[in-house]
């Protein structure tokens, strides 16, 4: 079979947009002035719950780092009439797992649960608890601050966590984004119950608070969950909004020396908000330039044809105010130069020229033929409910979502990326580095 | 695997597999699945499932690190990503783009029992994936060009998983102690010097050995007609021809005569822990109970946030700050019972293997309560539910009971088994196995980290302004 015979049959699955049932996304606020987001779904016996409240660590107040992200630890540790073991034992005796998450501006609580009566109100119920009652018991701060200073310790160690930390403070500054790159072990020390008890106070109200809820309950029930596990928190308004980034214009490079056989890299700056004219332009940019795998161009640079790392990207990770792009990889020492060489010129490059037209299209194909896999689960549809809550965005996000990346054109990739990366404003973090460098220059 | 975290290779996956696998499927009949084996052998399994317009198409072949050699471990990862450059009607990288062209996601994994090819598609794309898979299956080119960049990628790989990471040396090491004679005692990325001294001729030798359809399975899961599925299959794999595979010696690990310890030391801040003890497998899933019982064991000792594991050793003792349990039994080879654990700062990793040790015991002596075994329970009923929601798991489980020669049609009894297991064949089950000449204790000793190179403690400690 001829390389054109293939050709063929490729470009016949590609010409169409796929068929894509809407999701029904309903939305209301609970009488406490919580936002909520539903999507009605009776195929599985199942109902996920996100609670999302804008107390992520960018609200970590200066001497008390960490604070944002044990206090969301703690809160599943003990809370209304429960001790920490009553608390996971009522879970588990239903099969519910709750789980969760934080990151700059967002601290999260996810449950999943069967969506029959007597487990799923147990489920809920223990979940309203923690959100709104929770307990901070002394001995429980006093074990997990160790655990988490032991944790901290190893993590430490590693240099991707090393490099990881060193970018987010290289390219933040002092803008609360760096703050989870700041805790510390004598700073977590310090901390103190009514440190947790205040920060919940302050950060864990109704009008903070975005639930999400997907699967088998009724609008009527979905409404009355919702109101539950709101009910209770504090009033008042929610903390004032996370500071702009400005973007430091003087990019500057740090060699961390390390003793692992690879060199890490890390490479970047504040890049792109949730709500942003230039989203869906920096979006399919970034696919071709490190975003669409074996498509993209760091990959064919510096993996396809060198050879030098396993794994090399690039990602823009959209916030409330300017989150990072990074461009990433791992190499082996003695190729740490070269490996940076190439991703810097594969960026300029970039920057310069924009997509061809031909790489262009890949990425089209590829985000819109692809955008059915992205609904394909309650769990990842969870996550869009849960970010469109949270941020804010218009109901038809999702909807719309095919037709903006279809709008895309080569001169706005080409303008979004000159004007977002600025080349001489790109921080650049290097774990490792080339050995005997210092003698070779 | 190319890109995603290998599953084989990180303990921590391979401890969250054994807790998934503990579920069997929700089957009120077998309706949602179908069979079909073609004349050359290929074995095509569709399980549909039509909440979405998607499908997921995986290729299994039974050609794992477990069938490699002395002098060529890590052949058959290393041919998992020679696989995707090129055949002569497509050229290297072809592959991946097509399937990106047509909004496809594409990966593929290694492990000891099995290599794995797969893709997920909006349902209708599912010839392409058929189409690249036959070819790729009967026509890979092997160049040695690719060849030699490729193995320079497979050596970067080594490095990140395990060369750098403290917790997977002392796996790699633990494994080499563990099993004498059986093949497993091998890393899957192969140990760094044979991946040295690979040649293009290895790998091609892997690829002529295994890879033909009478070694393959093809899983199917989504939104599709199983009989439109059987005759893609058809005219796609059905050309290729069966061929003669090698002989398959029994691989069988002698039993162990006593205890065994090794120490691994890296540099690190935090000591670590893993026992482990060989524990019987499946065999027989509509017959066997031990296997059962032992991940009932597991799931008390650390399947919820309140098991005994944790609630001991790290909330009322505070002696660890990590704990867990593992046990995975459906395999081609041996399989272990595991318990690994993290000391607290201040706590030795002899006293954390001491109370380990006691957990055991009162397991052993006194038994466990119908509270937990309920409890245990309870998971299993609403896992087995939850997994219906990824159509990539309940594929990838089919994928991997075909492939270690269990029946998956029985996945459903699995489930039914589990929930007839007595607390008395648990306490059977930890007697019967959990005993010290059968147990394999590695341990992480921490070097100092080389001096001033690691501590980024100073640059990013509390208050530090730059």
């Amino acid at each position: 079979m001829s390389a054109k015979q293939w050709f063929g049959v490729l470009l016949c699955g590609l010409l169409a947009l796929p068929v894509q049932a809407a999701l029904n996304i309903q939305r209301w606020q609970t009488s406490q002035g919580a936002r909520v987001v539903f999507v009605e779904n009776h195929d599985l016996p199942i109902l996920d719950i996100s609670a999302d409240f804008a107390a992520g660590t960018a609200y970590d107040r200066p001497g008390q780092y960490g604070v944002a992200s044990l206090t969301r630890h703690l809160m599943g540790l003990g809370a209304g009439a429960w001790s920490e073991r009553a608390i996971a034992e009522r879970l588990a005796d239903v099969g519910a797992s709750l789980g969760g998450s934080i990151d700059g501006d967002r601290a999260s609580f996810e449950l999943r649960t069967l969506s029959s009566v007597a487990e799923r109100e147990q489920a809920v119920a223990t979940l309203a608890a923690i959100l709104q009652r929770p307990h901070f018991p002394k001995p429980v701060i006093e074990r997990e601050k160790a655990r988490t200073i032991a944790g901290l310790k190893e993590a430490r160690t590693q240099p991707e966590v090393i490099g990881a930390e060193a970018f987010q403070i290289a390219i933040y500054g002092d803008h609360p984004y760096s703050a989870a790159s700041r805790v510390g072990e004598a700073g977590l020390a310090k901390l103190r119950q009514a440190d947790f008890i205040d920060f919940h106070r302050r950060h864990y109200r109704a009008k903070a608070l975005s639930i999400a809820l997907m699967g088998d309950v009724s609008r009527a029930q979905a409404e009355a969950i919702a109101e539950q596990l709101a009910d209770g928190l504090p009033a008042g308004e929610a903390p004032a909004a996370i500071a702009r980034v400005t973007v430091n214009p003087v990019g500057k490079t740090q060699v961390l020396p390390h003793y692992a056989t690879q060199s890490h890299l890390f490479m970047g700056l504040p890049g792109l908000k949730r709500e942003d004219a230039d989203y869906f332009p920096l979006l399919v940019g970034n696919y071709v330039l490190g975003g669409g795998g074996f498509d993209s161009r760091l990959m064919k640079e510096i993996r396809q044809q060198r050879g030098l790392a396993y794994s090399v990207y690039s990602y823009f990770s959209p916030m409330a105010e300017l989150g990072p792009f990074q461009i990433g990889l791992q190499t082996k020492r003695e190729s740490t130069d070269e490996a940076v060489r190439v991703a810097r010129e594969t960026l300029r490059r970039y920057v310069d020229e924009g997509p061809s037209d031909e790489e262009l299209t890949q990425a089209k194909n590829n985000m819109i033929g692809g955008f059915p896999l992205r609904l394909d689960s309650n769990k990842k549809i969870l996550g869009y409910l849960s970010v469109i809550g949270f941020y804010r965005l218009p109901s038809d996000w999702l909807d719309s979502y095919m037709a903006k990346i279809a709008a895309v054109t080569r001169d706005d990739i080409v303008q979004a990326f000159r004007q977002r990366v600025p080349l001489s404003a790109v921080q650049t973090v290097i774990v490792g580095g080339q050995p005997n460098a210092a003698a070779a220059k | 695997m190319r890109v995603l975290r290998s599953f084989s290779n990180d303990t921590t996956m391979r401890m969250l597999a054994c807790l998934l696998l503990s579920f069997g499927l929700a089957l009120n009949a077998q309706a949602d699945l179908a069979e079909r084996t073609l004349g050359n052998g290929l074995k095509v399994i569709v399980k549909t499932d039509h909440r979405a317009p998607v499908v997921v198409s995986q290729v299994w072949y039974r050609a794992g690190s477990m069938d490699e050699s002395y002098g060529t471990t890590g052949v058959a990862h290393v041919l998992e990503h020679m696989m995707f450059k090129g055949t002569q009607a497509v050229p290297a990288g072809e592959f991946s783009k097509q399937i990106a062209a047509a909004g496809g996601r594409e990966n593929a994994f290694t492990s000891r029992d099995h290599t794995a090819y797969f893709q997920t598609l909006q349902k209708d794309r599912l010839a392409l994936a058929f189409k690249l898979e036959a070819d790729r299956m009967a026509n890979l080119t092997l160049a040695p060009e690719e060849f030699a960049k490729e193995i320079q990628v497979v050596m970067e790989e080594r490095r990140m998983r395990t060369d750098d990471e403290p917790h997977a040396l002392l796996y790699e090491n633990f494994m080499a102690t563990a099993f004498e004679a059986h093949p497993y005692r091998h890393p899957v990325i192969g140990w760094m010097g044979d991946l040295k001294n690979m040649t293009v001729a290895d790998a091609r030798a892997w690829y002529r050995h295994w890879y033909a359809p009478n070694n393959a399975t093809v899983v199917v899961a989504g939104d599709v007609e199983p009989e439109q599925v059987f005759a893609l299959a058809e005219q796609y794999f059905g050309p290729i021809p069966a061929r003669t595979l090698p002989e398959r010696k029994p691989l069988v690990e002698p039993e162990q005569s006593g205890m065994k310890s090794v120490v691994t030391r890296a540099p690190a801040k935090l000591p670590y822990l893993l026992m482990a003890w060989p524990a019987p497998k499946l065999s027989d899933p509509a017959k066997d109970w031990e296997p059962y019982a032992l991940e009932v064991l597991a799931g008390v000792l650390d399947g919820n946030a309140s098991a005994r594991l944790s609630q001991r050793l790290v909330k009322e003792r505070k002696i660890a700050t990590e704990v867990s349990a593992g046990y995975d039994d459906a395999a081609r080879g041996p399989v272990q019972f595991m318990l690994d654990a993290t000391p607290a700062e201040g706590h030795s990793v002899g006293e954390v293997q001491a109370a380990l040790k006691h957990e055991i015991v009162r397991i052993q002596r006194d038994g466990i309560s119908g509270k937990e075994l309920q409890r245990v329970k309870a998971q299993v009923l609403a896992g087995q539910v939850f997994q219906r929601d990824s159509l990539f798991y309940q594929a990838m489980q089919i994928g991997e009971w075909v492939t270690a020669g269990l029946d998956y049609r029985l996945l459903k009894q699995r489930f039914e088994r589990i929930r007839a297991v007595t607390a008395e064949q648990v306490q059977e089950v930890a007697k019967r196995y959990l005993v010290d000449d059968k147990l394999t204790v590695a341990t992480l000793d921490p070097l100092p980290l080389p001096e001033g190179k690691a501590e980024a403690s100073t640059m990013m400690g509390d208050g530090h302004v730059r």
